[in-house]
């Protein structure tokens, strides 16, 4: 054989994971891995940009990822600079230190977005007060179609937005059983929830401070009982100024 | 046909350049891996070559990717980022295994370590002529155009190559004999 021969023989197949890391590196397709969550084993989606998606494992969320980007998937290891910090983004209810990637929703529904991540842990906000933060009073189902639309649930906490009467409402990721027990993870009882929205409780006030908030606002919620008053809607504020942390009106 | 794929990504690089990656990529990595003797080094510079070459390409426009050579383009920047990965390697000692097979199997029939070493007794510039030429499988232009050296150099740089590791060969199966 000649020499030449030779050297052209030693070309041998592609190696494994070279044409994934390309997909991955060039951003033509996500990745993806399993985490643990209160509510069971969830799927998490991820790019260079940051988290793209979560869903429940054994969900056809793969249909759905790639009906919402085009983008293929790839099973992957996240990347290392914000990998460690995802099991408490999902434990926790917020993204925290992990980046989020909202490039296939409106800007509308990203501000939506960013303002449920800010609810805090254990505390519920309704779909009214969700489209006045955002920035468009007028606007509660734009913003109701956001939350139903929120491609990473759990980490973006949308199980803590409710009905503006005060019921729980639908959930996106599986069932409103699932949004049940995500809030009672929390120490926000649904029962007691349910039951201040059946008897028309909107807000609560501190009858000495005179500031008035959202029932669940941790403010109001470490009160002293004998201070708290229940008020059944906005007429009922009159003499109370709005707390500051919760911004109830 | 090279002409198709590169028309192709100029109208649908997204849906294109997986296409890119299956053509090219084997070619990269084994002209690589001739060259540095290293799988992991290979590897390295096989994905960040087609990734940085995705990159360029969502910057350039229709007209300027239908007159792209694109395989000669890839190896430009595979051979930059090569001399870049060798300066920081210079900065910062590593030892080069080249005995080691190292995770990837040669093909078959093929002793690799044998070649490797061989091909690491030429000068750099002999080994990324005679590589791309008979293991890549370049032209005289397209070499001269990844490298960008006069194509006379070229042709001179794989004939003393090439004579080169004859000289090895015939050494080796005189020490065999002996």
């Amino acid at each position: 054989m000649t020499l030449e021969r030779e050297l052209a023989a030693l070309v041998g197949d592609l190696p494994e994971g070279i044409s994934e890391g390309v997909a991955l590196g060039t951003g033509l397709a996500d990745g993806f891995d399993y985490y643990e969550s209160p509510i069971g084993t969830v799927v998490v989606t991820f790019n260079l940009t940051g988290v793209s998606g979560l869903g429940l494992a054994g969900d056809d969320w793969q249909t759905h990822f790639q009906k919402r980007t085009g983008r293929a998937l790839l099973r992957a290891e996240a990347p290392r600079a914000w990998a460690r910090h995802l099991p408490e983004a999902i434990e926790a209810g917020r993204p925290g230190k992990v980046p989020v990637d909202l490039r296939t929703v409106t800007p509308f529904q990203e501000k939506v977005l960013e303002v449920t991540a800010r609810i805090p842990r254990g505390e519920v906000r309704s779909y009214a007060w969700l489209a006045k933060e955002a920035g468009r009073p007028s606007a509660v189902r734009a913003a109701g179609s956001a939350v139903a639309r929120n491609p990473i649930p759990l980490m973006i906490p949308c199980h803590r937005v409710v009905r503006s009467d005060g019921r729980i409402g639908n959930y996106s990721l599986g069932n409103p059983a699932n949004k049940l027990a995500l809030l009672d993870h929390e120490g926000a009882d649904p029962l007691w929830l349910e039951k201040l929205a059946s008897r028309g409780i909107r807000f609560r006030a501190n009858i000495r401070t005179k500031i008035f908030c959202h029932p669940t606002c941790r403010h109001i919620r470490r009160s002293k009982p004998e201070n708290v008053v229940d008020l059944h809607g906005i007429e009922e504020t009159v003499g109370y100024q709005p707390c500051e942390v919760c911004r109830p009106v | 046909m090279d002409d198709d794929l590169v028309r192709a990504l100029a109208t649908d690089l997204y849906g294109t350049f997986p296409r890119v990656v299956e053509r090219m990529g084997r070619r990269l990595y084994w002209g690589l891996r001739r060259m540095s003797g290293d799988h992991h080094e290979a590897e390295d510079l096989t994905q960040e070559t087609l990734i940085r070459a995705y990159q360029a390409l969502c910057g350039y426009q229709h007209d300027r990717i239908c007159e792209l050579k694109l395989e000669p383009w890839l190896w430009t920047i595979a051979l930059n980022l090569g001399r870049n990965h060798l300066r920081s390697k210079s900065r910062r000692p590593t030892l080069v295994k080249l005995t080691e097979p190292q995770g990837v199997e040669d093909p078959e029939m093929v002793d690799g370590a044998a070649w490797d070493r061989r091909l690491n007794a030429l000068p750099p510039t002999q080994r990324t002529a005679v590589v791309l030429r008979h293991v890549v499988g370049l032209g005289i232009d397209e070499i001269a155009e990844a490298t960008g050296r006069p194509v006379g150099t070229v042709k001179t740089d794989i004939h003393r190559g090439l004579g080169r590791l004859r000289t090895i060969m015939e050494a080796e199966t005189y020490d065999a004999r002996a």
